[in-house]
Order: structure tokens, then sequence, then C-alpha cells
């Protein structure tokens, strides 16, 4: 999976990204949870951090799981990579969260 | 409490498909949708196969939001060098009417839909997450529970159209949890270039449009597809790749769009244009042996929920609206017999679909998905190989055709034993014929 140098990929900000998407964001609800953030701390992999597309899952200054769920697309992306099953997710509340305009 | 023939969870193709056949056959329908309206919460490359809608609505050309018609279809595969090696089929008669394939957007395509299903008398609600579903002691679905208070509906039948990550029939237990191994996780954006630019630079006019299926080292050795189709006024740029190949790789999906849409084939094309959505949706192509139990005691299961896509051929929304169909031709027709909605005679549903179409060609690629699981290699070598040949055969150096040709075969053999090439036209053969 080496790609040559001139075909390295840049960092992207995602939040620029989602800037141009519409949510409306159930304050105070996440619809995700981490079950157990002791599990977190522990996974050395923390295939959430690469896989989201939100970039929702970020590594805290402790070495454990930060998720906010604010720009959160709704895939499911997280519950399925996590072989820990320590993500409780939910969809949000009926009409809250990522509201497509293209789709 | 009141209580309805049949529920519909989600307003998506599969869940509009269902209930329009449905309430137009005069059962009582109550469609539920978690958005804040039916399309809001739905993503797709997109483009909308006639037949399968046509089957449906078959005068929906006159009043369906649809982009373009493809007049072209492209295939490429890029290298992470630079190259793009490509076919493309373009016919004249793809440009005539009625025409085959449109290029949709889903949130237009979606509201349009469900306001058919609610004109032929379905009570659609919105704004409304089901949570679970409801069972009698004998296990029967007789229901749902939506989080609102007082949220419990009744039902002879509940269809499950709630989409890939199809919680609702793993939280009752009627099938095991998705696999990483069996989803794609794709990310899109929908990108903005004035409607004369896009018919210049795709070489298209009037409502004719441009598909662009994309392979090869854009997705770093992972299994995925990259895509590229024209809208009236936007583009739709995307990459997909199987969950299971992401989560071993330090690449996130934004980086991997990023590179698609730097490569010096595709750079051009989207040069200029204006991002205004980023996306992104799992798609189930675990494929035929990926299929969940598809019915049971009061309840069936539809379109993405139920894993009906066809990767090899990027299709699923005709899948989904054609197993929406089926569902609520099914009831209907027992309904019309005065027989109950039981597993045994619900097996109908089964039936259909295996008669059909969908299953037909999901049992036609069983094996693609662990051919490319445990051949990866495929991806890369071969588009690699492919571009280098070319780059070699079209520079001219002064060196002899043959010796360009001999260098050629022998760098092919190099990068995959003879053996290794046989196995592969082999696997090929199995997993395509």
């Amino acid at each position: 999976m080496n790609a040559p140098a001139e075909f390295a990929l840049p960092k992207v900000n995602v939040e620029e990204k989602l800037f141009q998407d519409r949510y409306r964001v159930d304050v105070g609800k996440p619809h995700i949870k981490v079950r157990d953030a002791g599990v977190c701390a522990s996974c050395a992999a923390k295939p959430c951090t690469v896989c989201c597309p939100a970039g929702c899952w970020s590594i805290d200054e402790d070495g454990g799981i930060d998720l906010m769920v604010d720009g959160c697309l709704e895939c499911g992306t997280c519950r399925l990579v996590c072989d820990e099953g320590n993500v409780d997710w939910n969809y949000p509340r009926g009409g809250f969260g990522i509201l497509f305009k293209f789709g | 409490m009141e209580k309805f023939d049949v529920i519909v969870v989600g307003a998506g193709p599969s869940g509009n498909a269902a209930a329009y056949t449905l309430a137009r056959a005069g059962l009582s329908v109550l469609q539920l949708e978690r958005g804040e309206s039916p399309g809001t919460k739905n993503v797709q490359g997109a483009i909308l196969y006639a037949d399968a809608l046509e089957k449906i609505i078959p005068d929906f050309r006159d009043s369906a939001p649809l982009e373009r018609h493809v007049a072209e279809q492209r295939m490429w595969l890029l290298d992470e060098n630079q190259s793009c090696t490509g076919a493309t089929y373009r016919d004249a008669r793809f440009s005539q009417e009625p025409h085959n394939r449109y290029t949709i957007i889903r949130a237009r395509f979606d509201r349009w839909f469900s306001g058919k299903v609610k004109d032929a008398g379905a009570l659609v609600i919105c704004e409304t997450t089901v949570t679970e579903l409801l069972r009698d002691p004998a296990g029967k679905v007789i229901g749902v529970r939506t989080e609102r208070a007082q949220g419990d509906i009744l039902a002879d039948c509940v269809i499950l159209a709630d989409g890939a990550n199809a919680l609702l029939g793993e939280r009752a237990g009627l099938r095991p949890r998705v696999k990483a191994e069996d989803m794609a996780l794709a990310v899109k954006e929908v990108i903005f270039l004035p409607r004369e630019t896009i018919e210049s630079r795709f070489n298209i006019a009037d409502t004719q449009g441009v598909v662009i299926e994309i392979a090869g080292n854009i997705t770093h050795g992972m299994v995925g597809t990259g895509f590229l189709y024209t809208n009236r006024d936007s583009l739709a740029i995307g990459i997909g790749c199987m969950l299971a190949d992401m989560k071993r790789q330090s690449l996130t999906p934004c980086q991997l769009l990023e590179g698609l849409k730097r490569h010096p084939a595709v750079q051009p094309l989207i040069e200029g244009a204006e991002m205004k959505e980023y996306s992104a949706h799992l798609i189930p192509e675990g494929g035929y042996r990926a299929l969940p139990q598809l019915y049971g005691e009061g309840w069936l299961v539809v379109g993405d929920s139920a894993g009906f896509v066809n990767a090899v051929h990027r299709e699923g929304s005709n899948l989904a609206m054609t197993s929406g169909r089926f569902a609520a031709e099914t009831l209907i027709g027992l309904r019309q017999a005065g027989k109950p909605f039981t597993a045994a005679n619900l097996a109908a549903y089964k039936r259909r679909l295996d008669d059909s179409f969908v299953m037909a060609d999901l049992k036609k690629y069983q094996g693609v998905p662990e051919l490319l699981h445990d051949h990866p290699h495929i991806l890369g070598t071969y588009p690699r190989f492919l571009g280098d040949a070319a780059r070699e055969a079209l520079t001219v150096d002064g060196e002899p055709k043959r010796d360009k040709q001999k260098r050629i075969l022998g760098e092919l053999t190099r990068k995959r034993s003879v053996l290794g090439l046989l196995g592969d036209a082999y696997r090929f053969w199995r997993a395509f014929r």
C-alpha cells in the first residue's frame, strides 16, 4: 500500500467540508456514546479515529478517545469498525442530526 | 392504539416503492421516516435505473426530478503514477427516449417519490425514529416503538426499509449485526459548476450525462472504487472502500477523496467547482452470501437493510425498489386471498426475489467479494500493469517494438508469476462467469 512520494495524500481539514453541511444538533443529547472509556484508552488500533468520515473521533492528551458527535454524518462506520463493541450507537431523535440538501 | 395493515420503516427507494404499491392497492399504510423530510438522511451516487421505477410508476418521467440521462459511460483505471487507462462507451441509442438510466439528486428525488406515496393514500410521518420492533409473546412482530410519547403503533406487518445499518432487525434478534467485512464506506462531495462548463468539459449536450466509474490505485490497495457523475449543474464525486480494509490502514476517507480529486485525470474536470455538500454512507457489499433472513412472522426486509446491492455493476436502488414492490405485492396477494401475514405465507416474498434478477444477479457474483478480499492485489497489479504497458507502447523512442513487447510481458510475469496469472484468470472466470 506504499504510494510513491509524489502521490502522498495531503492532510485534509474535514471541518471545512462539514461546514458546508446542514445540521440540527440535539444539544446535550449525543446519539453516539462510548460504553467504557477505559476500553478505548487500552485499544491500540483506534480504527474509529481513522475511519470516521467526519473526524468525530480523536485521540485525547491522555491517549484516550475524545468523541464529538455534532458533525456526525450518521453512516454507522464507528459501530462496525470497533472490535470491542464499545460504541453505543443510535440514530438521532427524529428530525435532528444531519440534514442532507442533496444526498 | 391505532392499527395499520402495514407499517413501512424508512422513506428511501425501497420503503417508498413498498408504501406506494400498498397504498395504491387500498391497504392502510403508515410510513415512518426519521428525517426532517424524506431524503434528508439518504445518500447515493446517484444513478436511477428507469426499469425498476417504471414498473411502479410508469409515467415517472413526466414529474420526477431527473438530472441527466446517461449518454456515455467511462470506466477508468487510475494509477498513483498519475496515469489513466480507460474505456468509453457512448451510444446514440442511450440518448433516444425512453432513457434507461438517469443521474439524480437523492434529496430531491426522494421528496418527489414521497409525494407520490402520499397521493396514493399512505400516511407518511417524518421526524420520527423507530427505536424497536414490538413483538407478541410468541415472537411475532406486531408493530413498532417510536421515541415519541405514546409512540407504540401496531400493524399486521412491518416492512423494514431502515437502511444499511439494519439496526431494527439486529436489535430484535432477527438477524446478526452487519459486518465490517461486508460493508463499504463511501464518501462523496456535490460540487457545482455552470451548466455550460459541465457540458463542454464532458462533451455532452442538452440533457445528456456522463458516468465515470473508477478503479485502480486511488484506493491504495484497498478493495474499492470511485465515481464521478454529471448532474445538471453539479457533479457528484466520491470514493468507497471496504470497511475491513479501511480499519487496517491510516488514510482517512477524506484523504482518499482528496487524492481522487487531485488525480491529473480528474482534476481538470472539477477545476473551479464549488463544494456544497460532503456526505458519507455505508453500502452493503457482502452480496449473496451475506444476505440475512428476509422475512418472518409479521415482517419483511427490503433494500439496503436486506443487503440488496450488486456491487459489481454498481446497482442498488433498482434492487431496492424492486424488493419494495415485491414485498408490497406479496402482502397485497395474501390480503386478497384472506391469508394472514405468517412466516410461511410471507415466504412468497423470497420466492418472488428468487425468480427475479435480484437474486439471479446476487447469486451470479456471489464469489466476487471473497475473490477481492482474498486477492486484493488484483485491483492493484493489473491496473498498474495496464498503465505501464500503455506508456511503453505509446512512448516513441527508437526502440524496436518487439523488444518493447518483450519487456512489457517480462514486467507482468515479474509482478505476478505465470502460475499466479493463470490462477487469477481462473478466479476471475469463476467469479464473473
